[in-house]
């Protein structure tokens, strides 16, 4: 890797087997708290794997898989508090899952429904962002009015390695830095930018180290450990609310699936990488951590397996049986009142669909 | 009752908006003690402070961006980017974001911010510092686009532009920034965001401009009337959304359409007012639509600006052209 060295710590607790080999943090003390967490990778995976086969059949528009990533946004989600903002990027179902989106919203928004949009919580939360890491400025803008009126919440945004590349995001660090906005961004560092290698898009030996750059705290985190994911975000936070500032988090994954159902990472990289990332993924670890303390067992994981499946299978069926907006809607909500050029406009469009 | 210039007016309306409204924010490159590069936010610093008024690194795409951000938490953020040409790296934002925040969220959320900027020509500037992008950004649903003409309809345009709960993207004319003065009175009275305002009756023919253009076409005008050619003078003021009612019904009585604006010709807004006309109102015209505007090619340097930008002469022509035809 070339580029010089930077002062930059990686936070692991479990290794890939599920060993500890960090400090456990208060929370993963708890078997309950680690339970929940389990439970939200699993039913992100379920949700992957549904939609996935609903875009096969025809029946979802392109979706962008999370698969092997789960542990970001969940762990990132999870240290949360509920009246935090989360801006998203496009992978991030996990984390939207955790703060109370509905599996039924996401079905909506990836058929292409705007109203998977208006989640009925958390209400503030940012729609995710298909344009690359160009919500990143929006996360500081949240903060900040978080910091204008004095209050103790933040802002937590995702994005990828690909949009550490992005003048948005290295403008919105600098920003968050000077302002010590309570906005904290989270990298889920894939290893892969569609077909464009971590290495291809910086020279930088780690994504982390361009908060040195903002002058602002950075770190990395084993991203396929969700303990280790929301402990670092956790304290991120802490320090956010308490003034000190954003924090840059790389969180260091893989991506297992393809970028998008459009995708086919075969043209690119090969199985055998796949293959090996797979001994690392973040269900695995987590559920033999688990297993080994006596948390968790076969009959455990098939009952969790099968609850997570019926409520994916349910809020799919729920989501097949909404019918589409009335094409109005679109003109509806294009401003707060539409202008009269736009309701000839709507008019006349009503008229040929022959039905609002 | 007091003189302003536009520039004023502008003042005017960001300190009454501030003061009626704590929501309303400023922030820009250097809009803080030093209150802008061409002081539209004078005196505003001392007067609200750093949280109210507050300078930006230099990153315009994101001085958008987070407006944005602010907008969806409840504030009404008014951005100012320095100057035009530096104006384009805002479109993302504007287009990807802004715009669409409220369609997307189907109404959850909703992006109330002003993105003001110095627009056109005149003021011998460098090179990037003269453009006149208002069709670039009218062509963006969800968008309002404004360029007042005048320092009582720039006060009045932008106190509407800032309670809109909308997007709008304020384009002010530098070169009018101090050009002349008028009479505003600082009641708080916003002006309409959805109509033109006729500034001359007139029955032979009808121009329509906005923003410095208008100096222009009320010129010619006056010259016109010498020649017992009465013209009626339309500022567009609002090109989003257009107020096509007030232009399609000057042209049913006038029969001519002249449109005169700064921006190069192919694809200006002046293409869709013609367009606008032929739809609505073309039995009614005597004599093809007539377009004075800039010529598509680059906003030239200063030191030949001058023959870049329409000038009365042109829109004489136009005129005389037009009631030659019948």
């Amino acid at each position: 890797m070339p580029g010089p060295e930077m002062p930059v710590s990686l936070t692991r607790v479990l290794d890939s087997d599920g060993k500890v080999v960090g400090a456990l943090p208060e929370f993963a003390r708890d078997p309950a708290s680690l339970l929940k967490l389990y439970r939200a990778l699993v039913l992100t995976r379920s949700f992957d794997t549904k939609a996935v086969a609903l875009q096969r059949t025809g029946r979802l528009g392109t979706y962008a898989s999370s698969l092997g990533q789960e542990a970001v946004a969940v762990g990132a989600a999870a240290a949360m508090q509920a009246d935090d903002v989360f801006i998203p990027s496009f992978r991030d179902h996990g984390g939207q899952l955790w703060r109370g989106v509905t599996l039924k919203e996401l079905f909506l928004y990836w058929s292409g429904d705007e109203r998977g949009n208006d989640f009925g919580r958390p209400r503030e939360d940012f729609p995710n962002c298909v344009p690359v890491g160009s919500h990143a400025p929006h996360a500081v803008g949240v903060a900040l009015a978080f910091k204008l009126r004095g209050e103790t919440r933040a802002a937590v945004c995702i994005f990828g390695d690909g949009a550490t590349s992005k003048g948005d995001v290295a403008e919105a660090l600098n920003m968050a830095g000077v302002w010590r906005a309570p906005a904290i961004f989270v990298i889920n560092n894939n290893a892969w930018a569609i077909s464009v290698r971590r290495e291809k898009q910086s020279a930088a030996r780690t994504l982390a180290q361009k908060a040195v750059a903002a002058g602002i705290a950075g770190e990395q985190v084993d991203g396929n450990d969700v303990i280790a994911v929301r402990a670092v975000v956790e304290q991120a936070l802490a320090r956010a609310r308490q003034g000190h500032g954003p924090t840059l988090v790389e969180a260091v994954t893989y991506r297992l699936c393809d970028h998008t159902t459009a995708d086919d990472a075969s043209r690119y990289r090969d199985d055998a990488e796949v293959s090996r990332h797979w001994l690392a993924e973040p269900l695995l670890r987590l559920r033999n951590f688990l297993t080994r303390f006596g948390y968790w067992d076969k009959a455990r994981e098939e009952t969790l397996l099968r609850e997570c499946s019926a409520m994916v299978e349910s809020a799919a069926e729920d989501y097949l049986a909404t019918p589409p907006q009335p094409l109005s809607a679109n003109f509806d909500f294009a401003y707060a009142s539409a202008p009269a050029e736009l309701l000839e406009q709507r008019e006349a469009a009503i008229a040929l669909a022959g039905t609002p | 009752m007091t003189e302003l210039s536009l520039v004023q007016a502008i003042n005017g309306a960001l300190k009454r908006a501030m003061d009626e409204d704590a929501r309303v924010l400023i922030l820009g490159e250097d809009v803080g003690i030093d209150g802008g590069v061409f002081r539209a936010t004078e005196g505003l610093f001392s007067a609200f402070g750093e949280r109210r008024v507050i300078d930006t690194p230099i990153s315009e795409a994101s001085i958008a961006g987070v407006s944005i951000g602010l907008a969806a938490q409840g504030f009404r953020p008014v951005a100012e980017i320095q100057f035009t040409g530096f104006a384009y790296t805002c479109i993302d934002q504007m287009i990807n974001h802004a715009s669409r925040l409220r369609s997307r969220t189907r109404g959850r959320l909703s992006c109330p911010m002003v993105l003001r900027a110095p627009a056109g020509g005149g003021i011998k500037a460098v090179e990037h510092h003269s453009e006149s992008p208002e069709a670039m950004f009218a062509h963006i649903p969800g968008l309002k686009v404004v360029m007042p003409s005048s320092p009582a309809r720039a006060y009045g345009l932008l106190l509407s532009a800032i309670r809109d709960p909308d997007p709008v993207v304020f384009l002010e004319p530098t070169r009018l920034y101090r050009a002349a003065r008028e009479e505003v009175t600082d009641d708080g009275a916003g002006l309409p965001l959805d109509r033109c305002f006729a500034l001359r009756a007139g029955s032979n023919l009808t121009i329509v401009a906005w923003g410095a253009m208008i100096k222009e076409a009320l010129e010619a005008a006056e010259q016109l009337a010498a020649e017992n050619i009465d013209a009626e003078v339309i500022d567009v003021a609002t090109l989003k959304p257009l107020d096509s009612k007030t232009i399609l019904a000057s042209v049913m009585r006038t029969g001519r359409l002249i449109i005169v604006h700064e921006a190069p010709m192919t694809c200006g807004y002046g293409g869709e007012i013609a367009a606008r006309v032929c739809e609505g109102a073309l039995t009614s015209l005597l004599a093809p639509i007539e377009r004075v505007t800039g010529y598509d090619t680059m906003m030239p340097y200063l030191r030949t600006e001058a023959g870049y930008m329409p000038k009365v002469a042109r829109i004489l022509g136009a005129a005389h052209r037009a009631m030659a035809y019948a």
